[in-house]
């Protein structure tokens, strides 16, 4: 497991990093906790010359409070995130997925940052950055720009993220006082998703006033189910009426099939766990 | 003897160094001038090898040299098999480094020699190897028909076929007409998956071919077995080799092997005359490390309508890979004395085929043959119960061996020492609450839960203590199964231990002393075990088969027993008395009567001295031992689990698990609770999580742990371990064998578990790992039949393999990173 021979350079400003990016061209990658970077060089799927570590660049690690928003640093690691007060208070979803994230190690190495430009199908962050309508600021070489949730994700493991360009922050709209629930659905507990559900939701007395549901691993990216969405929309507290609106969450979907199941099963899982999500979201 | 040191749950005095890794693990060794090695594996599971192109490669920064399979086809010799089980079984020729011709994905093509394992790791992309592509045969039921041949040359995929009959052993009836007259007759066909071993540390190995000796340390179970093969294998004297196992991380058969890859580090070190190191990466050891388990078992039981089973026919298909490794076709014949289990038959017959595939070899794993036994009688038991709408529990005890039946000869010609069956039945029924279970499950199953429950019975015994020599040579193994043992007194009074078995996370070095701590009545801490190097411990046969205490702590038991003899011999001299006046006992040599005497120490440094010895006395207390058991032993126990099954998305919890082995006298029930769990755990994940996966084209696709899933802690509970002690009567100890146990009993009760809890609606088989989409799918294919509709059973389940394209759920990525 010895990846072929690389530089390093780990600058303490992002200026530097998007200049050492721009002159490695192809060949240079950012490093940022290495949790996926690291097992795929190690295993010769990848051989950048040339890798720039962003650990040592100020500001680009923190949660903050933004007015209607939190800003979350792209090298902010998941435990952070998974632990995070404020979070917790705006964007409780955040927390509950991170926390399912890997394991303890993994949380403390591997970014919110990485996992969304990383953009594997199957990683935990990106269906509730989708849903919580995230957005994403990157820096490069023209400046910064802004891209929304809806734009950021592109297909499988690709991202608006240019290649010469570094995601610095994410910043997500609060939702406060929304319930979430993260439906995690593996074999094992040190899994990647075999699907998983994000919901967040509103209620108003007895009735949600609104949800989102996001759906992790039906396709090569993270999948808003708009139609649960507005099916949820006013729907009572309870069980039956609540599977009712979910049975539409894998329409339009196409969720891979593998040792772990096939695209059907994923189907099915998708409405029973979306169901479970919004109930629990819901405190039901 | 004094007893206080065996049966104490002393901490096992090996693990700090073990734990923490500040230890002689394989890899840590570093010599000076050592260079490395890296392979190149075939990507294809069958294909000639057309043209090897290494010039790149040679010429690379650091590399030494490239090994083809035509460089040294010459020296190479053919790997070896220890245990050929008929006189006419075919095998193909097994090189170190394919020549020309690859069967199975991930054998070695070529290797690397070079001064840092980075460069040899670089250079290995260099070689350029052109592959003709051959059609493979994955399938045991295709193997059977030889339409494709995993190895053209041989003319067949049927390696040899073994048969057992009770009607002509003489132990029991005709099993044809046995079946033919039963009332009734349970056809089943069960699926033994593939499993790898998936041990801690992947193997490695360094030679050292400076000085007279070449030595060899290897992460292998067999410093022994393997050096002998060595020089078997490349013609060097055995004298000139010198194997050492140093601490070695877990095994589970899994090293039980002489691998390619110890010969081409040693044919690399020879050619060369430089030290010379390969560990594998983990990916290499999942798919080239020798695999287990691969069977399928088609099985006829026979019964009266009150529940006592008439006869069992047993006809497998058992999967070697593409080549026969040490003793991997013996492997599923160990498995042909344990149908019958703990149930007394009136006939049985035993048959099976052994198929080569163009899979990775299979070999010894965890349980060896037993496990697959054990399962197919107690999936058959509850199906039974099932049938005839009995309690399982109570159909059992119809069939079971008595305990005041003991010895009881088995219909499979073994003489089952000792048991009592129904004491570690009760107990375990006890412990697990069984009928509130069952109770909460007839509940569950009238109010339709989404969640339902089943409870899971396994039963089992084993054939543990691997093995009295002339069984082995009955069933023409190449070697025997007696163990050695040296006892030694040093000058100080300090003891060393050697033995001829290799522990390699066991804690024999724990167990030994606390069982030499007691013989000779010294300190724990003052008695060193030493093991694993050919050079200390000369002889021995090493560790597998749950043998090292039945049979290699036996030994040490009598070299012990030899010392003390020596030294009364000694003591009498010294204190002017007769020898049958001496007592000895907390280690003093004591004449009887009188408060003289003289410890073990003083006798030690007097012996040592050798100034005041007996006439002809000569001068050393170290004993030597070896021990030859005369029968196996025969642990068994009830294993009790409660299964939950969530019917909506076929997620499997294991919510209790009971287990009452009686592994006879125990030394160290730490050690022993250790060995329990983790045997149960992989068992359970035989039932529920592991599989080894291939693709249509023969390429594993569990090549990973993202893959391969192996349980961690956070995914069982904690388990209810207890034991009943009905002592062994064939050795002195008592002791019987548990390395294998947990393994043996546990994947049927999960399974029986599973299949409890949701036959009422149709589910009559599940294929093993139950995985969610599996039972998730059994569901839909029992509702769609009518819930509880009585169908006929299924003739086979055929594992899913689906091969479609892999993504990246749960697998590598590779998208952003052509
Ligand atoms: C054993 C294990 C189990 C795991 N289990 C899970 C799991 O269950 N669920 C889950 O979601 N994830 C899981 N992960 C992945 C983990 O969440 C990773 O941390 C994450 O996917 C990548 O984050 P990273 O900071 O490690 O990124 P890196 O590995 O450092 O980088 C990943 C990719 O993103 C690029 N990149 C990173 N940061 C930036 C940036 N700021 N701007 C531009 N490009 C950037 C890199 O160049 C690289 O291409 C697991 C990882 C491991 C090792």
């Amino acid at each position: 497991m010895i990846p072929s021979a690389f530089d390093y350079h780990a600058p303490t400003s992002l200026d530097e990093a998007l200049t050492l990016l721009a002159q490695g061209g192809d060949d240079a990658k950012i490093l940022a906790g290495g949790q996926s970077l690291i097992p795929v060089m190690r295993l010769r799927l990848a051989g950048p010359e040339l890798l720039i570590d962003l650990g040592r660049i100020d500001g680009l690690r923190g949660i903050e409070d933004d007015g209607d928003a939190v800003r979350i640093g792209a090298m902010t690691p998941h435990h952070d995130i998974a632990s995070s007060a404020l979070l917790g208070e705006h964007a409780a979803l955040l927390c509950a997925a991170a926390r399912t994230v890997a394991d303890p190690q993994v949380r403390h190495r591997g970014t919110f940052g990485g996992a969304l430009v990383h953009a594997d199908p199957a990683g935990d962050m990106p269906a509730p950055a989708l849903v919580l309508g995230a957005e994403f600021v990157i820096a490069g070489a023209g400046g910064i720009r802004t891209v929304s949730a809806t734009d950021f994700f592109e297909g499988l493991f690709t991202t608006a993220v240019g290649e010469d360009e570094i995601l610095t922050h994410v910043r997500i709209p609060k939702h406060t006082g929304w319930g979430a629930r993260y439906e995690k659905f593996t074999r094992v507990a040190q899994q990647w998703s075999i699907v998983a559900v994000a919901a967040t939701v509103r209620a108003e007395g007895s009735a949600i006033a609104e949800a989102r549901v996001g759906l992790t691993n039906m396709g090569s990216v993270p999948i808003r189910a708009e139609s649960v969405e507005a099916a949820l929309a006013g729907c009572a507290l309870e069980e039956a009426a609540i599977a009712r609106a979910c049975a539409s969450a894998a329409e339009g979907t196409d969720p891979p099939t593998d040792t772990n199941g096939d695209a059907d099963y994923r189907r099915h899982l998708a409405t029973v766990l979306a169901t479970r999500a919004v109930l629990s979201a819901a405190g039901g | 003897m004094t007893v206080t040191e065996i049966g104490s749950p002393r901490r096992r005095k090996e693990d700090q160094r073990l734990i923490t890794g500040r230890t002689r693990y394989t890899d840590n060794i570093v010599l000076p001038g050592m260079l490395h090695l890296a392979m190149v594996r075939s990507p294809f599971a069958h294909a000639t090898i057309t043209a090897i192109d290494t010039h790149d490669a040679t010429s690379s920064p650091g590399v030494v040299a490239v090994l083809t399979g035509r460089d040294v086809a010459d020296e190479q010799g053919s790997l070896p098999c220890a245990w050929p089980i008929t006189p006419d079984q075919k095998a193909p020729p097994h090189p170190a480094i394919a020549v020309d011709h690859v069967a199975f994905a991930g054998e070695v093509v070529a290797c690397v020699i070079a001064r840092s394992a980075a460069e040899a790791r670089d250079a290995i992309e260099l070689i350029d190897i052109d592959y003709d592509e051959l059609p493979v045969v994955l399938d045991l039921e295709e193997a059977l028909t030889d339409a494709t041949l995993a190895h053209p040359d041989l003319g067949t995929n049927k390696s040899a076929t073994w048969v057992f009959d009770s009607a002509e052993a003489g132990t029991g009836d005709d099993v044809a007409q046995v079946l033919a007259a039963s009332e009734l007759v349970l056809e089943r066909t069960y699926l033994q998956q593939r499993l790898i071993p998936a041990f801690m540390e992947p193997r490695s190995t360094v030679v050292d071919p400076t000085g007279e000796q070449i030595t060899m340390w290897s992460a292998t179970q067999v410093p022994h077995l393997l050096r002998l093969m060595l020089a078997l294998t490349l013609s060097i004297p055995e004298g000139k080799v010198r194997v050492v196992a140093p601490d070695v991380g877990g095994g589970f058969g899994g090293k039980l092997q002489v691998t390619p890859e110890e010969v081409i580090t040693m044919l690399a070190a020879r050619r060369t005359g430089k030290p010379c190191k390969y560990t594998e990466t983990r990916s290499e050891s999942l798919m080239a490390a020798h695999h287990g388990r691969g069977q399928v078992q088609r099985l006829k039981l026979g019964a009266t309508r009150e529940g006592i089973v008439t006869g069992l026919s047993v006809d497998l298909l058992a999967d070697m890979g593409a080549y026969l490794g040490l003793v991997t076709p013996g492997v599923p014949i160990l498995g042909a004395f344990m149908y019958n289990s703990i149930y007394k038959f009136a006939a049985y017959r035993f048959s099976c085929t052994n198929l080569f595939t163009n899979k990775a070899w299979t070999d010894a794993y965890r349980g060896a043959g037993r496990p697959e036994a054990t399962f197919a009688i107690e999936r058959l038991m509850d199906d039974l119960a099932h049938e005839l709408d009995m309690d399982p529990v109570e159909l059992r005890r119809k069939n079971w061996i008595k305990h005041e039946e003991f010895p009881f000869s088995t219909i499979a010609c073994l003489e089952y020492d000792s048991g009592n069956y129904e004491a570690a039945t009760d107990r375990a029924l006890e412990l697990f609450g069984y009928d509130d279970l069952c109770a909460e499950r007839d509940r569950r199953r009238a109010a339709g839960d989404r969640v339902q429950l089943g409870i899971g019975v396994s039963t089992f015994t084993e054939m543990c203590g691997l093995a009295p020599s002339r069984v082995l040579g009955a069933l023409s193994y190449a070697a025997g199964g007696w163990e050695h043992a040296q006892v030694r007194v040093l000058p100080t009074g300090a003891v060393e231990v050697v033995t001829g078995v290799s522990g390699h996370g066991q804690g024999h070095e724990t167990a030994w002393s606390q069982i030499v701590a007691d013989r000779l009545g010294v300190p724990f801490d003052s008695i060193e075990v030493l093991h694993g190097d050919t050079q200390t411990s000369q002889k021995g046969l090493d560790t597998y088969g749950s043998r090292s205490l039945v049979v290699g702590g036996m030994a040490v038991v009598a070299a012990a027993d030899k010392v003390i003899e020596k030294a009364r011999t000694v003591a009498a001299h010294l204190l002017e008395a007769s020898t049958d006046d001496i007592e000895f006992a907390e280690g003093r040599f004591s004449v009887r009567g009188t408060d003289q005497g003289l410890a073990l120490g003083e006798i030690a440094f007097a012996t040592f001295s050798a100034h005041n010895l007996p006439d002809g006395f000569e001068p050393s207390l170290d004993s030597d031992a070896t021990f030859d058991p005369e029968n196996f032993s025969f642990p068994h126990g009830t294993h009790l689990a409660a299964m939950e099954v969530d019917t909506e998305t076929g997620e499997v919890t294991l919510r209790k698990y009971v287990c009452v082995d009686d592994i006879g006298n125990v030394i160290n029930p730490m050690i022993v609770d250790g060995q329990v769990h983790g045997g149960l755990v992989q068992g359970i994940a035989q039932a529920l999580f592991e599989e080894a996966v291939h693709d249509e084209s023969g390429t594993l696709v569990s090549g990973s742990f993202v893959d391969y899933l192996v349980p961690s802690a956070a995914d069982l509970p904690s388990f209810t371990t207890d034991r009943t002690v009905t002592p062994s009567t064939t050795n002195a100890l008592g002791v019987k064998g548990v390395g294998e146990a947990g393994t043996i009993a546990s994947t049927p009760a999960i399974v029986n578990g599973v299949l409890d809890a949701i036959r009422h609606l149709g589910v009559q088989d599940i294929a093993m790992p139950c995985s969610p989409h599996r039972v998730w799918k059994a569901l839909q294919d029992g509702a769609s039949k009518g819930l509880g509709a009585e169908e006929p059973v299924p003739d086979r389940v055929a594992p899913e393999q689906d091969a479609g394209p892999m993504n990246s759920s749960g697998n590598l990525p590779t998208g952003d990173f052509q």
